[in-house]
């Protein structure tokens, strides 16, 4: 019998047919392969100079029109058409412009599944462990040669085992855990590390909650950052989707590099400062910076429970955005904007004056959405605040919860969203 | 495979992150490395991409290419004479995309290396070294996939080389 296996370990073993253990070198054979409007003009570039003249297999490639959505410049268009035109020729499955960022429709629409090994040329495709799902990022190259070949070699990750113990406190959100962690394991901590959660306070975390910790893993650096397939992501797939995948759990006695407790009962609201999403500190530090912009969206905190908090924070100011505030509201997919307009909650912000605009990527990374002023300061529910990440060199990122983001709306700086009624 | 670099050093930071050293923004009008070579690391220098001579090497700190896994943050250096980039660590993704394209990631201590010394970088039988100073510094050795990549040329050439295959 071999020896036991982190999560990550068993999922490269099931994929490369091997008894792999960190440090081995495997090739996979992979489960799904992703690129986005900004990584496959150039994966398309580089796979016609492999010689590239069709995909492994057309069913497992998919193409998602996010950073650039909807295109606003003729190169953007240019950058879309050339990926459509592929498609044309070669097939693979084409997300085209408002339909959402590539890994949230991944995990929506069942396109992952738990077990499964997943590239994407984003370095968010970490996202999708919270699915249970091994799913890293890579650059262009390796798309093509993912496209191409349907593999992709690794080296089997030391894995960071992240136990959760305690209970959330209310008013404290998943994106102040995860900021927590990030803090807590600084920016390269777990760089070439895999990181597993674990621990009783598990259960109390949804698949969005999780989505926003596996989300936020790749700022410590964490090739992958994967949840156990439990009850929570199998019902999570009920209703979505008739395939279970294969739910992968890790062995007792399994080795880790080392261990990590967060107790989530001692959590306060936090927020990152510029400009490294390393720079955590607890809200109360930063009270009182004005705020000029608030965006509501990413791959981190545009899904429909983002929106819920932010809106219940902002009903309790009243619905009065503070004067000189910009409210931008950019859902993660068209799941997330359809549920939202069904509810009535888009018409609801649009009323207070929020600015909603297409599902995707949105305003993150200044690529498409609303560009912040020079000079001004942004409250974000995003995962990035590095300068000029926006746009603007001048222009200060803040990170925080949805909440946060909603009372600093409400009060023009940045405040505790649970002090924003006294 | 026996590589030998020598150029003048260009002293970076700790957590270098992809985005500084081309801004998403730059790529969204051009994939042209000709052209986006002229914003080179802009944002933490703006007067950094004019002043970079063909054969300048990066030195930085820790984490080198954090953040996004976008690919032009390796190629825009190549496109600027930029053959190897030193640092104390790198962050996984950039240093993939670094080798798949045959920039060369050199991982050893650079504390000591100062803005403008002159570094000669040998790769030789797997091993790394830079000398500077008078002194050699080791380099933590390149995974042996590494080394086929980069002694094919790259990613590319390395797939063409196996009929369109990862292995042989």
């Amino acid at each position: 019998m071999s020896a036991p296996k982190t999560i990550s370990e068993k999922i490269l073993s099931a994929k490369s047919g091997r008894d792999a253990f960190a440090g081995d070198t495997v090739v996979c054979d992979l489960d799904l392969v992703i690129g986005t409007d900004a990584s496959s003009p150039m994966a398309i570039d580089y796979f016609e100079r492999m010689g590239g003249t069709r995909l492994f297999d057309a069913n497992r490639v998919v193409f998602a029109f996010d950073h650039y959505a909807p295109p606003s410049s003729a190169q953007t268009a240019a950058f879309h058409d050339r990926v459509r035109t592929f498609v044309g020729r070669h097939g693979g499955r084409l997300h085209e412009v408002g339909e959402g960022i590539s890994h949230q429709i991944a995990v929506e629409r069942g396109e992952v599944l738990p077990g499964d090994l997943v590239v994407g040329a984003d370095s968010h495709t970490v996202t999708c462990g919270a699915l249970n799902v091994f799913a890293v990022g890579v650059g262009s190259s390796d798309l093509a040669a993912a496209m191409l070949t349907g593999k992709a070699w690794f080296r089997v990750p030391e894995t960071i085992k992240v136990s959760l113990v305690g209970e959330r406190a209310p008013g404290v959100a998943a994106k102040d855990a995860a900021l927590a962690l990030v803090a807590m394991v600084g920016a390269e901590g777990a760089n070439y590390h895999a990181v597993e959660f674990h621990g009783p306070a598990l259960v109390k975390f949804t698949l969005e909650d999780r989505l926003v910790v596996s989300n936020l893993a790749v700022e410590m650096g964490a090739k992958a950052a994967i949840f156990p397939g439990d009850d929570v992501v199998a019902a999570y797939l009920a209703g979505r989707t008739t395939a279970r995948g294969r739910p992968v759990t890790a062995d007792t006695g399994a080795r880790y590099a080392h261990e990590i407790v967060l107790d989530i009962s001692t959590l306060t609201p936090r927020v990152a400062l510029p400009h490294d999403p390393e720079n955590v500190v607890t809200i109360e530090t930063a009270a009182g910076t004005p705020i000029h912009m608030v965006f509501i969206g990413t791959c981190t905190g545009g899904r429909v429970s983002d929106v819920h908090d932010a809106l219940a924070v902002l009903r309790r100011g009243g619905g009065r955005i503070a004067p000189g505030v910009q409210l931008v509201v950019t859902p993660a997919s068209r799941e997330v904007a359809e549920r939202l307009t069904a509810e009535g909650v888009l018409d609801e912000l649009a009323a207070m004056g929020a600015t909603i605009t297409t599902p995707g990527c949105g305003a993150c990374c200044g690529t498409s959405g609303v560009i912040p002023g020079a000079g001004t300061n942004v409250l974000s529910t995003a995962n990035r605040n590095f300068k000029a990440r926006m746009g603007p060199a001048t222009v200060s990122i803040y990170l925080g919860s949805p909440a946060a983001c909603a009372a600093a709306a409400i009060a023009g700086h940045i405040v505790d969203p649970r002090d924003l009624d006294r | 495979m026996s590589i030998v670099l020598e150029g003048r050093a260009r002293r970076l930071g700790d957590n270098v992150n992809t985005d500084y050293i081309i801004a998403s923004t730059r790529k969204r009008d051009t994939l042209d490395e000709q052209i986006l070579k002229r914003y080179l690391l802009e944002t933490v220098d703006p007067s950094f991409a004019a002043s970079v001579q063909p054969g300048d090497l990066l030195v930085a700190g820790r984490n080198f290419g954090c953040g996004s896994a976008m690919e032009i943050a390796a190629t825009v250096n190549l496109a600027a004479g930029i053959k190897a980039v030193l640092a104390e660590s790198f962050a996984r993704s950039f240093y993939r995309n670094a080798v798949n394209n045959g920039l060369i990631p050199v991982e050893c201590d650079t504390s000591s290396i100062r803005e403008g010394d002159r570094l000669v970088v040998t790769l030789s039988d797997g091993r790394i070294a830079v000398t500077t100073n008078g002194r050699t510094i080791a380099a933590r050795p390149l995974a042996e996939f590494m080394l086929a990549i980069l002694d094919a040329g790259g990613l590319v050439e390395y797939i063409r080389a196996h009929g369109g295959s990862l292995v042989s």
